[in-house]
């Protein structure tokens, strides 16, 4: 029996500012160089764990303890937050955050100068470091200048110098494209099998997680433990569609070609899923029941973009010859790297930005069929044709009130008062946020606070909407509050254009997926087509669907079909 | 986008030398050229300045916006030094030698002429040695060097934390600035001032709002990996001193001497070729 590293006894924690206690008497043991994913939905008191492990709480937020946590054997209680990061290493959800060098280098070595390292040891051990985690060619470069999977790993290399027995990972995908998301979860386990360290990751996202073996599986659910098992196990229960995490998408296929699920199939991993020749033979089936062809949307075109290219000033090309045309009540998904030209697309067609080359024009003007070009005209102009959301919320909210918020965009408009009341209202109502209109902002949940932030472009009454990541960091359950609100704009008629590295978003929300590489467009087509098409994945980072896998374990040819008969059953449920 | 810190990487002595070596010669001249009047040291200042600049290879153009900035702040400087004082300089040297305009308050006198000319001199002794350090010192080394002279090491990696998040909360700036605009905050010069003072707050604002959150996450992570534990710290980027820091120092040592002693032996801090 190995050692125990981390013990909660009847552990409980309530922040100062709060009523209720985040932790509930939790009780668990986390042993010596075991690997152990804590998962829940938001505000499961998931990241309050990872604050009681490495030593935030109780030294940095001020709060209530009862019961006990020790850590390598001594109470945390008793430590101080200084003691704890000999024993716990952090990598934060926000790596940008966490970088607090101004070079690659001088982050690594940031523990190891607080602690009086001479220079030398530094120079060694940094350079040691980085070629673990490969970045020794980015010594010298400063953090704007890396990707954001780059920076991840310069913050797991600034943990690992201290030689930390516990890595701890909160949220590493967060903010990850997939393949990259990918790579570090692989990372992780290689830097284990190394090191022999203890690694917590705190992650809802399951199925990526579960790319690589992990020992356990902690399901949090309001401050409580939902589940302590293997994941083999917690994956043949339904406890995690009852707690809002989603299972992996070729449990989801299983289940509708009605298979039990059990424990000694290995459902952790398609890679070493025991299937029978029976079960295949219900996927077959069940595939083979029906079979829907997914279709282009057919409407008016509303929005063309011709022969774009966009260059910075310091020469960097970020559009090459860029052309797609919008059709009106389309939803569709820019998928691509960080860095692919997604955001510079977006920003160029908001006016942000304005293209060296080509055309940018909108087929509706004020409700009338003619073409309008947007390059003649201000961003306030542009802003009447085509919407802007921002991926954080936080960044465009800047009334106390709803309605304030709301009318903003109108107001600055200099629109009749009465005319603004009515459109205000009007929008709140198709936003659900009607009843919240006379709150401050302040009162709601981040979800919310989204609703508020489309709201207010929505007032504006634009032919298409353009959304920066609309559901980064969020949960099961909020994913699916602010996908299907965006749905139902959508099928009202609001054109929704979404930028995003959530492939299950794609998948199941959108029927055109305009794929960026390098700055070109490289795939314009059905995300089931993206998505099992291996050589597009490769090239654009993404992540090939476990569907497509699936598909080829039970010996069905045609991936994409299979994938799209999946959606088109989720659809069919999420609609009764 | 400005760099506040426009550190320009070219191999030079000058780029040799230690952030913390810079800094004090920096601070020794300025309050060098600071302290005195004394023409012939003012004369003298921007000469060596000047060869200083061939010696570490910045050029002009490298420092234009800075260079046009501070000469038009020069101008302004002398310009309300005459509006309000005309005959400030008759008054310094004791004698009124008058050019043109008899007995007028805004005669001009030699005495005049020959302060301005100092007080440009004053300018050009010090500002080319301040673009030289900002140009030649490496961001990364600065904090280090800050240490090094005597500053909390607490305070001087607030220092180094600023150059570390200008470029993020600049660009983020960018960011909102551009998606306010496109809901209508006019921001351009077609507002009046009073109103683009308005819609900046709709800017700041969610700025503030998520400059609050990014500080909460670099404290914690500050502290998970130990800043603040010791008294002191070591740095990755520390540079030790060799010859040339201390000829260097010394140099400048001696400059600042130079110029109080001047004071001390003439009684005064101005130069004075009217008597």
């Amino acid at each position: 029996m190995s050692e125990t590293l981390i013990q909660f006894r009847n552990f409980s924690w309530k922040y100062q500012s709060q009523a209720e206690p985040t932790l509930r008497g939790l009780s668990f043991d986390v042993k010596k160089g075991e690997k152990v994913l804590i998962c829940g939905p938001s505000g499961c008191g998931k990241s309050t764990i990872a604050h009681c492990i490495n030593g935030l709480i109780p030294f940095s937020y001020r709060g209530d303890i009862s019961g006990s946590l020790t850590v390598c054997g001594k109470e945390t209680k008793d430590l101080s937050i200084f003691e704890m990061s000999k024993m716990v290493g952090t990598v934060l959800q926000d790596s940008d955050g966490q970088f607090v060098g101004l070079t690659v280098a001088e982050d690594i070595a940031f523990a190891l100068e607080n602690d009086c390292v001479p220079q030398s040891d530094l120079i060694r051990t940094v350079k040691e470091t980085a070629s673990i985690v490969s970045v020794s060619d980015h010594l010298r470069h400063a953090p704007n200048e890396l990707s954001g999977g780059q920076k991840q790993r310069v913050s797991l290399a600034g943990v690992m110098v201290d030689n930390v027995p516990i890595l701890l990972f909160d949220e590493p995908l967060a903010n990850l494209d997939p393949a990259t998301g990918k790579r570090s979860i692989a990372l992780i386990d290689e830097i284990q099998k190394k090191t022999g360290a203890t690694v917590i990751i705190i992650e809802h996202r399951l199925e990526d997680v579960l790319c690589r073996p992990v020992d356990r599986v902690i399901l949090m659910s309001e401050g409580t433990i939902a589940a302590n098992m293997t994941p083999d196990e917690l994956l043949s229960t339904d406890l995690l569609p009852k707690y809002g995490i989603r299972e992996p998408l070729y449990l989801t296929a299983l289940k509708y070609a009605g298979i039990k699920i059990t424990p000694e199939m290995h459902p952790d991993s398609l890679e070493h899923m025991v299937l029978s020749d029976e079960d295949i033979k219900r996927v077959k089936d069940w595939y083979g029941a029906g079979r829907e062809e997914e279709l282009p949307a057919e409407g008016e075109p509303l929005l063309s973009v011709k022969n774009v290219s966009f260059t910075y000033d310091n020469g960097f090309q970020a559009l090459k010859d860029v052309s797609f045309e919008v059709k009106k009540g389309e939803m569709i998904s820019v998928v691509g790297t960080n860095g692919a030209g997604k955001s510079t697309l977006a920003k160029v067609i908001c006016g942000f930005l304005r293209q060296q080359q080509g055309t940018i024009f909108t087929h509706e003007n004020d409700g009338v069929r003619e073409e309008c070009d947007l390059s003649g005209l201000s961003i306030k102009e542009i802003a009447d044709h085509i919407g802007y959301v921002m991926q954080n919320p936080n960044q465009m909210i800047s009334k106390v009130m709803i309605a304030e918020e709301v009318a903003l965009g109108l107001t600055t408009r200099k629109k009749p008062e009465d005319e603004i009341t009515k459109s205000v209202e009007d929008t709140l109502r198709i936003c659900g946020l009607y009843p919240f209109r006379k709150w401050p902002i302040s009162a709601l949940s981040f979800g919310q606070k989204k609703r508020v932030t489309i709201a207010s472009i929505l007032s504006l009454d634009p032919e298409v909407i353009i959304l920066d990541e609309p559901t980064a960091g969020q949960d099961y359950r909020h994913y699916t509050e602010i996908m299907e609100f965006l749905r139902e704009l959508n099928d009202q008629g609001v054109t929704v254009l979404m930028i995003t590295h959530d492939m299950h978003l794609m998948l199941e929300y959108c029927r055109r997926a305009i794929v960026v590489t390098g700055g070109r467009i490289c795939a314009d087509t059905t995300p089931a087509a993206v998505l099992t098409d291996p050589e597009l994945v490769e090239k654009a980072s993404l992540k090939e669907t476990s569907l497509y896998t699936l598909a080829l374990l039970c010996g069905i040819d045609d991936g994409r079909a299979f994938t799209e008969h999946f959606i088109s059953c989720e659809r069919q449920r999420r609609g009764k | 986008m400005i760099n506040l810190f426009n550190y320009i990487d070219r191999p030079s002595p000058i780029h040799k030398l230690t952030g913390a070596t810079k800094l004090i010669c920096t601070v020794l001249w300025t309050f060098a050229a600071m302290v005195t009047y004394d023409t012939r040291l003012l004369i003298l200042m921007p000469v060596i300045s000047l060869l200083l600049f061939r010696v570490s290879k910045i050029r002009f153009r490298d420092v234009k916006v800075m260079l046009i900035a501070t000469f038009a702040f020069m101008v302004l400087n002398n310009l309300t030094v005459f509006l309000f004082s005309p005959q400030h300089g008759c008054t310094i040297y004791g004698t009124k030698h008058v050019i043109i305009g008899g007995n007028a308050r805004y005669a001009l006198t030699e005495e005049q002429l020959f302060y301005h000319f100092n007080l440009i001199l004053k300018y050009l002794s010090q500002i080319p040695m301040i673009l030289l350090f900002i140009t030649t010192t490496d961001p990364s080394e600065f904090a280090a060097s800050l240490n090094k002279v005597g500053v909390s090491y607490k305070i001087s990696y607030a220092v180094a934390l600023t150059l570390r998040y200008i470029p993020d909360i600049q660009r983020e700036y960018v960011d909102i600035s551009q998606a306010q605009q496109a809901r209508g905050i006019e921001m351009s010069k077609k507002e009046s001032l009073i109103n683009r003072l308005r819609s900046a707050s709709t800017i700041l604002i969610p700025l503030i709002m998520s400059s609050m959150d990014r500080i909460e996450v670099i404290s914690n992570a500050m502290e998970l990996r130990g800043f603040g534990k010791n008294k002191k710290r070591t740095w990755y980027v520390a540079r030790r001193f060799v010859k040339w820091d201390y000829i260097a120092m010394a140099g400048c040592a001696l400059l600042f001497l130079v110029s109080i002693a001047g004071i001390f032996i003439s009684g005064s801090r101005f130069y004075n070729p009217f008597v």
